[in-house]
């Protein structure tokens, strides 16, 4: 995005002066937070699931008023005059606010008719509106039926209904492909320009860099506000990529993250990203792990994890005590064969095939109901195929024995725990679930509260463990039995980017042991960790390889160095182009 | 090995419900409702009765009948009225369930040996307690009618009916509910707990989770069964020891017997639960699932009014009803020591029915994987 088009001297469109909110007696949701939010700006609210952005957003419509401090949104107090703010702004709530089972336009009318649109306008404004959002195509059909992006895109259109002087977006990005999410942004690039005042709110520091203006919350507490150039600018010069590694990258990452200097470092396809301490070049001696360095630029992430004090380190406790799996001879752990599901006439998965030999970590990238889901639902053994077939370790889940069951590890989307159950009771029944008794369930739950540090909350309920936790010991419960295979379906949505890499050391450190991985994701940063992954999009893979074969099947010369973000574009572009023609 | 499993599961069921303050709330809340309103306030019988009478005789005899209905306990108060006009306003503004009319002519009629007539208005638009209310009018007039000289003549003419309760001497109102209670309490506890545990781990998204660990189909369903029937036998437990020491009701069969037949009923009703909850997405849903069961189920049963007064096409229904079959039996153990053979013959569906609820179930769940 362009400078900032703030006129010096404008009144900000929302003051927020040392704004303090608690729900019970939980740590605050938002800590003193203050700042100015102008006219005719992006402005970025920033920061892991839990972070306060709702709290904030919420704020500022006046629907909940702070405990101490003041918020004054276009001149008006939220506290004295929250119907003045509501009718000049627009609010995109998470999940839409959408009413799922009216068509397009019956939504778009419901929001004119409560909105209190003048009839005349309608016509003009709606006109306007599904051409913006290039909805007019699908007006009778049910919101319900929309896909993620279509939905935020009629969500978007609904708060622009009365054009608003202030739009605020929550998590308009969650649920939408990457090209949706680059139409969205085009839109509200638009919205700016007209001198709107637009509010995002994400969990993707990505997204970030695209805002004119950035506050960066952790924990409910603001840790940065201002250009994101400023917070990247902090670890300028100290981002290195690492290339042409010697042996294994997982055990090279380890190795580095231990060493003196290193900040944070992430796999890259076969390449390492490593953040340096200031002046630090980074260590390539005699043991040197790779061939070259070059300073690369950085990324808003980089400086976060920077900010917050660097990485985990690289070694992963978890892994040291696993037991080893030999390299199997031959035969893939996991077989997709023609993998096919339909839903009546609609396909949610059209002959997905692939293998996953021992040690390798593969992800099937996609947006939300491409497909990846199901596929994972089918290989996992929780859907039945309705053609072709899908093979674990050499059985068939649905058919098979417990036996076979009992060698893999699940890990579900939300971290499906048991909330009124408390840490040891979790720990307890899934134990007991994949059959250890005795003395291994005490040595193996043992072990699993060490190193997941949880001898001091053995006695909480997971519900009200923070999120961080609460992915921790969802970790922990499905690996205590020690499986071979693990399915990991979203693990780290939401999360902090601390917890994130912490997680990523353990299962680089599984993997090197010889367990086998199947992870979905919507992160694209986090396919750059898989070995191969499949891009499934409407249901087909549409492309299969390493994350570096990906990104060499579209650089070009107008872009030779493509992120996994331009990547995945160009091959759903190129997938459509091939179908329409 | 299995074993493990199991146990693992049953005790996160049991810590599920426990832990959950909701859940606790849903396995204490009801049952004392339940006792308190159906032992002390909703009862059949008819008692506080106000009473109008207009009485244009002034003779010996409607008095006599005036001051034995101010003796019976049934009536609250007797009001005397002096006009038909006041009788009219008196029930249409429902100050009065009845009136009792007596003509200028009773008493002389009867001194005369006259057939005498009395009128008794009733509110029809309160049928059930009208009509209790007229029995018992006629009752007293039927009683003074046979002090009368006339009436005196006729008695050796007149056949004595002498009315015996057996097993419940009193009619204690009590003795006939709680124990129906014992049954209906785990109606409701059994099918809420149920439906709510599946429902729950569906929205939660841990469903899955159990279906890819090691767990057998049966062995989730075993599971998912045990721990509400604990809860279930924990609440008769707990009606049966309120029904003997505090409301008196004698225990005259064999827990042995009871305890029993509550197993095979509580599987029945926790098949149901788990059929309900198999149907639906969310806690909402069981929840409402649960009661669309329960309501025609509690009035289909026998509970309040006798099967056998319900339409012929409308019998057949209640066949499929486990309350139906357990209540029978609960009466039957606290009043009057029924049979082996009996409770048998009342097992033997609920046995039916809990195999049926529970494959169904069982093959609902596969089929929701799919």
């Amino acid at each position: 995005m362009s400078a900032p088009a703030t006129e010096p001297g404008t009144a900000p469109f929302v003051r927020l002066t040392a704004v303090t909110k608690r729900f019970g007696s939980a740590p605050p949701a938002l800590d003193a937070v203050a700042g100015e939010i102008f006219g005719g700006r992006v402005t970025g609210l920033v920061g892991p699931d839990g972070a306060g952005k709702t709290t904030l957003m919420r704020l500022m419509t006046g629907l909940m008023l702070p405990d101490t401090g003041t918020i004054e949104v276009l001149g008006y107090d939220t506290g004295r005059d929250p119907a003045s703010i509501q009718a000049a702004i627009g609010y995109m709530p998470q999940r839409f606010g959408l009413y799922e089972d009216l068509s397009v336009q019956e939504n778009l009318d419901l929001y004119a008719d409560l909105r209190g649109l003048p009839k005349t306008e309608r016509s003009r404004t709606f006109g306007e509106l599904l051409e913006f959002t290039d909805l007019a195509r699908f007006t009778t059909r049910l919101a319900g039926k929309l896909s993620g992006g279509m939905k935020q895109k009629l969500g978007l259109a609904c708060a622009l209904l009365r054009k608003p002087r202030l739009l605020l977006l929550d998590e308009p990005g969650v649920g939408v492909d990457p090209i949706s999410r680059r139409d969205l942004w085009k839109m509200v690039g638009n919205l700016r320009a007209e001198g709107i005042g637009v509010v995002w709110s994400t969990a993707y520091l990505e997204e970030a860099e695209a805002c004119d203006h950035v506050f960066l919350l952790d924990k409910g507490r603001l840790m940065f506000s201002g250009p994101p150039a400023e917070m990247t600018g902090r670890v300028e010069h100290r981002v290195f990529r690492l290339s042409g590694i010697r042996g294994r990258r997982r055990e090279a990452l380890a190795r580095l993250l231990e060493e003196e200097g290193v900040v944070d470092g992430v796999i890259q396809g076969e390449a390492i990203r490593l953040v340096m301490k200031p002046g630090l070049s980074p260590p390539l001696g005699d043991t040197a792990d790779a061939a070259d360095a070059a300073v690369t630029p950085p990324r808003f992430e980089d400086a976060f994890v920077d900010m917050l004090g660097g990485g985990p380190g690289g070694r992963s406790r978890l892994a040291e005590t696993q037991r080893e799996f030999a390299e199997g001879a031959g035969r893939p752990v996991i077989e997709a064969r023609g993998l096919t599901k339909r839903f009546g006439d609609f396909t949610a998965a059209d002959n997905i095939t692939f293998d996953i030999p021992r040690g390798e970590i593969f992800g099937l990238l996609g947006p939300n109901g491409a497909g990846k889901s199901t596929t994972f639902k089918m290989l996992c053994g929780l859907l039945k195929p309705t053609a072709g077939e899908g093979r674990v370790a050499g059985f068939d889940l649905r058919r098979n024995a417990p036996e076979a069951r009992n060698r893999l590890g699940y890990m579900a989307q939300k971290f499906s725990l048991y909330g009124d159950l408390s840490v040891i009771q979790n720990f307890n029944f899934f134990a007991g679930v994949y059959g250890l008794s005795g003395a291994r369930k005490r040595e193996r739950i043992g072990l699993m509260s060490e190193i997941f540090d949880f001898r001091t909350i053995l006695d909480m309920s997971a519900k009200d463990l923070p999120l961080g936790l609460k992915q921790r010991l969802a970790l922990a419960c499905a690996v205590l039995h020690e499986p071979e295979v693990l399915f990991l379906d979203e693990p780290t949505s939401g999360v902090d980017p601390i917890t994130r890499r912490e997680f990523w050391t353990h299962i680089n450190g599984l993997v090197e042991k010889g367990v086998t991985v199947l992870v979905t994701t919507h992160f694209m940063d986090e396919a750059e960790y898989c070995d191969r992954i499949s891009l499934i999009y409407r249901g087909r893979s549409i492309a299969l390889g390493s994350p570096d074969d990906m990104k060499a099947r579209v650089a070009s010369k107008d872009l030779p160095d493509p992120t996994m973000e331009d990547a995945f574009i160009a091959l759903i572009q190129g997938s459509e182009l091939k179908e329409a023609a | 090995m299995w074993w493990t499993r199991l146990k693992a599961l049953i005790v996160k069921e049991l810590l599920a419900v426990l832990r959950d303050p909701k859940g606790r709330t849903v396995l204490i809340g009801p049952p004392i409702i339940q006792l308190l309103v159906f032992s002390y306030a909703a009862t059949l019988e008819v008692t506080n009765v106000d009473l109008m009478v207009l009485n244009r005789d002034d003779g010996h005899w409607s008095r006599e009948v005036v001051q034995q209905i101010g003796g019976s306990p049934t009536f609250r108060s007797i009001e005397l009225a002096s006009s038909p006009h006041e009788v009219r306003l008196a029930i249409d503004t429902q100050r009065v369930l009845a009136v009792l009319e007596i003509g200028p002519t009773f008493s002389r009629d009867i001194e005369a040996g006259r057939p005498a007539q009395v009128q008794i208005i009733l509110d029809g638009r309160r049928s059930n307690a009208s009509q209790i209310v007229s029995g018992y009018l006629g009752r007293i007039v039927g009683a003074v009618a046979a002090e009368t000289p006339a009436g005196k003549r006729a008695a050796s003419e007149t056949i004595r009916v002498e009315a015996r309760n057996w097993f419940n001497p009193n009619l204690t109102y009590q003795w006939f509910m709680v124990p129906n209670l014992v049954a209906s309490i785990a109606l409701l506890i059994g099918l809420i707990v149920t439906a709510l545990s599946v429902a729950r781990e569906r929205e939660l998204g841990t469903f899955d989770q159990l279906i890819v660990s090691p767990l057998r189909t049966h062995e989730i369903l075993l599971g998912k069964l045990i721990p509400p029937m604990m809860i279930g036998l924990f609440h008769i437990t707990i009606y049966i020891l309120a029904a003997v020491f505090i409301f008196g009701v004698p225990l005259r069969g064999s827990l042995f017997l009871l305890y029993g037949s509550a197993i095979f009923y509580l599987a029945a009703v926790v098949g149901l639960g788990l059929f309900i909850s198999a149907l639906s997405m969310t806690q909402q849903q069981a929840i409402l699932g649960a009661f669309l069961f329960m309501v025609p189920a509690m009035l289909l049963s026998g509970f309040a009014t006798p099967i056998e007064n319900m339409p012929s096409w409308l019998q057949p229904v209640t066949l499929i009803n486990p309350l139906r079959y357990f209540l029978v039996i609960v009466k039957g153990v606290f009043l009057k020591d029924i049979p082996l053979a009996e409770v048998v013959h009342q097992t033997l569906p609920l046995c039916l029915i809990a195999i049926v609820t529970l494959s169904s179930a069982a093959w609902l769940f596969r089929r929701r994987l799919e």
